[in-house]
């Protein structure tokens, strides 16, 4: 198959010798903006996830200045919302809803979805697949622009005058189906909803064009059991954005018919703001189906390849193989069929029964085996290894801390009889933001330093790099591990003001109150600690000094390719690849790593 | 004031040390640049290898500080049967995962530590072990079992039905507060239905006479059908075409319920009227009787809500359009709580637990659990005001000042009270 593919692309072969000759005319458009060649796109992924993080990160600091000291003002909310939300410096009970909702869907599905699927498997994919670039690059490039025009709609609707979508990233109706029932269920929701359409069809292109490319596009030589885990990860998370984010597009769907053309998929029995509604017979339950049958795929889509790229990013920094090729492949393969079988975990307590919980506390604690088997697999790695230290090295290390600290939680919360008393309260807020949010970002921005000088042919500065980490690692731990105590006291999310335990318990209102603080401050130190970040990239793509062409001494083919990008990535012939890409200290060998395109020495055995 | 001058000041102070520190920072990576910015020196390696290891010690004593200063704040003890049994298996699972959390994370970190690269040592090339990952699977996968079967068992009990005599309470819930409904004498909830809401029956419920009701205000209410009628067709009253429009929806809204009305009065059996003239409602303040058992019923108006007991470790949504349930006994009353909390101000408290609009913070109502000789003689005094002397006081009320404008609508209702009270 891979040698067709290589047949396929003979034209490529030709064009990137002209590179000797005289260079291919390319216009500032076709080269910078529609441009179609994955590299580049990679990188506009990641700058449109860069500065949708940003805006996340932003909205969450808002908010968390209202939870730390309720009902004082703020200069700081004044300046960013102005009279209308934030009048006299005090956040609206409705936009602090508003903020929660924008965070979580932004971060979900821009910054973790849109920004490190898309950036990743766009560079990583055809470079260490030994490809010229994806199955279709116009494909590709469509993506880009449906998931920046979607970006810009879901921006749009922090703008509008009733305000944003405001019934929480989930977005359940009937809450989000009423406009009577909250402002932001008006145009904001419209909005929401069309943006979230948009993201899902630039998802599904690209997905299709990962899954094509990485079957078809395999360099010679390179078996799927030769592929490197990042591709295997991003593999597996495209197949499950092919098969779950069109759920979620009929559930915006007949949202929207509910909303727009008077149906009644979830709607039943409803007297909102004093008018009782005709509908009758649909169920909000139903919505909650369609809904998480692609929001559990979905912490896999964002999970799975910061799992990948950091597999990579430690085996080569610990100049070991990766232990356990084969039982990683197949843990990726069982958490994403997995994947599928355990939504209801999200709906012990809406009135489903019983009996359906029970079935899904049973395939969820499942997913707890294969999480398992990576976690000491990653701890295996690092045992005896020649660590080496770099800014990506320390990323994916904190990977592996949050991957586990997030993940012995959720054995909590996938018990259905203990989620009882935890389900919906903080603990569910620290569980989801270290196991999904710290260790995917984590993931990124491990990517991000390692593979910086492939993507701009410049060195990142390391020792801003190691603050930046540090700095990371501590204010988000800071951040969501007192959580968990917040919550275990019985603390509901989405509440805008924890002052209401006054009322009836000192003592919680005391803790809540203290650890808010506390929470918040370590939340500012975070985001400030993302300048460190923010500065160190943008000098570095124009003032870093130049990359080696393999400045990390790895095996992988995508430090076979010339520093400077080159349409159809190496210049001559493809690569041919020898051997699997973990051949790291190998004994016999004088050199610590042996590239993929090596052959293997005589009476050498692949690993 | 005091807090976001706090924060600016904060903010401030850390961003001018940031970019002090980056200036330095580069200004020291220059001097170094005959080394390439990929080559980690060995002493930035240790730096960072010790740094691994400072920071674990860190992370567990902040996690043992805080399990010893708020480990059992705000939580206490369950006040509930199986909220008993919950918290001994949440507590089992604690320590399963605590131990785990720190055996890897230990391991994770020391290993960073440990095995940072010498001069000299090459890593060792230990590429997979099968049995060595059979163990990492079926350990787990053991633990796990335990985990799943004891989790089950405790599942089905506590969400299995209640015995026949446990005590039915329904508790209502709308955009922001709750209402509970008691089931009064003969312990059976009488039957609702959404449409029959009106401002002397806000639970809905269903009776001859609160169909009549429904239907009679459906028409001729202020809003109701023919006035809308009367002023869509009155020619001298000039509308904004879109108030007209609104109007018009309104109407046709109001012919579809009304049709579905006069269906449900046909199909009425009077017979279960006494089912709901004998229930309680109750705002406020639910008042439960120590070591009964309840089974809760649970409504909602208009969005998702989610009745939720921290004490009592209870929790279940609110959807419309569907009743959903949860049973449990409540067995320490508020005064031992407050005294074992010592506490004299803590109370019981019913939140709500699922987003449901701005005043989602507010939603919540206190909840009391008596001694049942206290319980006995507070439901006594209930028992005067049931939903049928709430019903037609409201009624009279809401009518009597009308009295002028539609005096057969008054005498209707109190006819409708005269035949009850007959019965």
């Amino acid at each position: 198959m891979a040698a067709v593919a290589h047949e396929a692309h003979g034209h490529h072969d030709a064009h990137g010798h002209d590179h000797d000759h005289g260079h291919h005319e390319e216009s500032f458009v076709s080269k910078y903006i529609f441009s179609q060649d994955h590299k580049m796109i990679g990188k506009q992924f990641l700058m449109t996830a860069v500065f949708m993080g940003l805006v996340a990160m932003l909205l969450s600091i808002l908010f968390r200045i209202q939870l730390a000291w309720p009902g004082e003002s703020s200069d700081f909310l004044s300046f960013f919302l102005g009279e209308t939300w934030a009048p006299g410096g005090i956040l609206k009970e409705d936009m602090y809803l508003g903020l929660v909702t924008i965070h979580g869907t932004i971060m979900v599905f821009f910054l973790l979805t849109g920004g490190l699927s898309g950036t990743f498997s766009n560079l990583l994919i055809p470079l260490q697949l030994g490809a010229r670039d994806m199955a279709s690059g116009f494909l590709n490039m469509l993506s880009y622009w449906f998931f920046f025009l979607s970006s810009i709609l879901m921006l749009a609707s922090l703008f509008v005058e009733s305000g944003p979508a405001m019934a929480g990233w989930t977005i359940y109706p009937p809450l989000s189906a009423l406009p009577q029932a909250v402002s932001g269920s008006g145009l904001g929701m419209t909005l929401w909803l069309f943006s979230m359409a948009i993201f899902i069809a630039s998802s599904l292109i690209g997905s299709l064009n990962y899954i094509v490319t990485v079957l078809n596009l395999r360099t010679k030589g390179m078996s799927m059991t030769r592929m490197p885990l990042t591709i295997w990860a991003f593999f597996v998370t495209a197949i499950l954005g092919v098969l779950s984010f069109p759920v979620l597009l009929s559930a915006a769907l007949l949202l929207i018919m509910d909303r727009l053309a008077g149906t009644s998929f979830y709607l039943s029995d409803i007297i909102v703001g004093g008018e009782m509604l005709t509908n009758h017979g649909g169920s909000p339950i139903l919505y909650q189906h369609l809904f998480w049958f692609l929001g559990h795929p979905e912490v896999y889509i964002v999970l799975l390849p910061a799992l990948g790229l950091s597999s990579e990013i430690i085996s080569t920094n610990s100049r070991k193989p990766i232990f356990g090729y084969r039982a990683m492949i197949g843990s990726i393969l069982a958490i994403g069929f997995l994947s599928f079988i355990v939504w209801g975990h999200h709906m012990f307590v809406t009135g489903m029964n019983p009996f359906l919980g029970s079935v899904f506390v049973f395939t969820t604690l499942l997913i707890a085996i294969p999480s398992a088997v990576k976690v000491f697999n990653y701890l295996t790695t690092l045992w005896k290894g020649s660590l080496v230290l770099t800014p990506a090295m320390l990323f994916a290390i904190g990977l592996v801390s949050t991957f586990i600290t997030g993940g012995v939680t959720g054995i909590i919360l996938a018990d259905s009889a203990l989620d009882i008393t935890v389900h919906d309260t903080y603990f569910v807020v620290a569980h989801f933001h270290i196991v999904m949010g710290m260790s995917a970002v984590f993931g990124m921005f491990g990517g991000v330093y390692h593979w910086f000088p492939k993507m701009y042919g410049r060195m990142m500065n390391t020792r801003l790099g190691y603050a930046h980490f540090w700095i990371t690692i501590v204010g988000a731990y800071g951040v969501f591990f007192p959580m968990h105590f917040v919550g275990l006291a019985g603390a509901p999310r989405r509440y805008y003001d924890y002052s209401v335990y006054n009322e009836f318990d000192s003592g919680s209102y005391d803790m809540m109150m203290d650890l808010n603080v506390i929470i918040t401050i370590f939340a500012i130190i975070a985001a400030l600690g993302q300048i460190l970040f923010l500065f160190n990239f943008f000098y570095s793509i124009y003032r870093g000094p130049v990359a080696p062409q393999n400045p990390w001494n790895s095996n992988t083919l995508e430090w076979t390719t010339p520093v400077e990008h080159v349409h159809g990535n190496w210049p001559g012939e493809l690569p041919t690849v020898h051997r699997w890409p973990y051949d790291y200290s190998k004994p016999g060998s004088d050199v610590d790593f042996i590239p993929q395109t090596v052959p293997l020495a005589e009476g050498e055995e692949e690993h | 004031m005091m807090g976001s001058k706090l924060v600016a000041l904060i903010v401030i102070v850390l961003g001018v040390i940031a970019i002090a520190q980056l200036v330095r920072v580069y200004e020291l990576s220059s001097k170094l640049r005959n080394r390439g910015e990929h080559e980690i020196s060995n002493r930035d390696n240790r730096l960072n290898a010790k740094m691994m290891l400072t920071f674990m010690i860190l992370f567990y004593l902040g996690f043992i500080y805080l399990i010893y200063k708020f480990g059992w704040t705000g939580r206490g003890d369950a006040a509930t049967l199986h909220g008993r049994e919950l918290d001994w298996l949440l507590n089992l699972n604690f320590i399963i995962i605590i131990l785990v959390f720190f055996l890897t994370n230990t391991l994770l970190f020391v290993f960073a530590f440990k095995y940072v690269r010498k001069p000299g040592v090459k890593a060792f090339y230990y590429p997979h072990n099968n049995k060595l990952e059979m163990l990492w699977t079926v350990v787990p996968a053991s633990v796990l079992a335990v985990i799943i079967i004891l989790g089950l068992k405790n599942w089905n009990e506590t969400t299995s039905h209640a015995k026949k005599e446990s005590i039915r309470v329904e508790l209502f819930s709308k955009q922001f507060d709750w209402t509970a409904r008691y089931s009064g004498e003969d312990n059976t909830l009488g039957r609702f239905d959404y449409k029959l809401t009106t401002d002397a029956n806000e639970l809905a419920l269903m009776t001859t006479e609160t169909i009549d009701s429904a239907i009679f205000n459906m028409e001729n209410g202020p809003t109701g059908i023919k006035s809308l009628e009367s002023k869509l067709n009155n020619r001298k009253v000039i509308m904004v075409p879109e108030d007209r429009e609104k109007m018009e929806n309104d109407l046709s809204r109001k012919q579809r319920l009304i049709r579905l009305l006069y269906q449900m009065k046909a199909r009425h059996n009077s017979k279960i009227d006494a089912q709901a003239w004998d229930d309680i409602i109750q705002k406020d303040t639910l008042y439960l009787c120590v070591n009964k058992e309840y089974e809760f019923n649970f409504r909602s108006k208009d969005v998702i809500h989610s009745a939720y007991f921290p004490h009592f470790r209870v929790q279940m949504n609110t959807v419309p359009g569907m009743t959903t349930r949860f049973k449990f006994t409540p067995d320490v009353t508020t005064k031992e709580m407050r005294k074992k909390k010592n506490d004299e101000k803590f109370n019981y408290v019913l939140m709500c637990n699922k987003i449901c609009g701005g005043a989602h913070y507010k939603m919540k109502m206190m909840v009391v659990v008596l001694p049942e000789a206290e319980y006995t003689a507070w439901m006594n005094g209930k028992k005067k005001q049931t939903f049928r002397d709430a019903y037609f006081a409201a009624a009279a009320a809401t009518t009597a000042p009308a009295e002028g404008a539609a005096p057969t609508d008054s005498l209707a209702v109190k006819v409708d009270t005269l035949s009850v009270a007959a019965k």
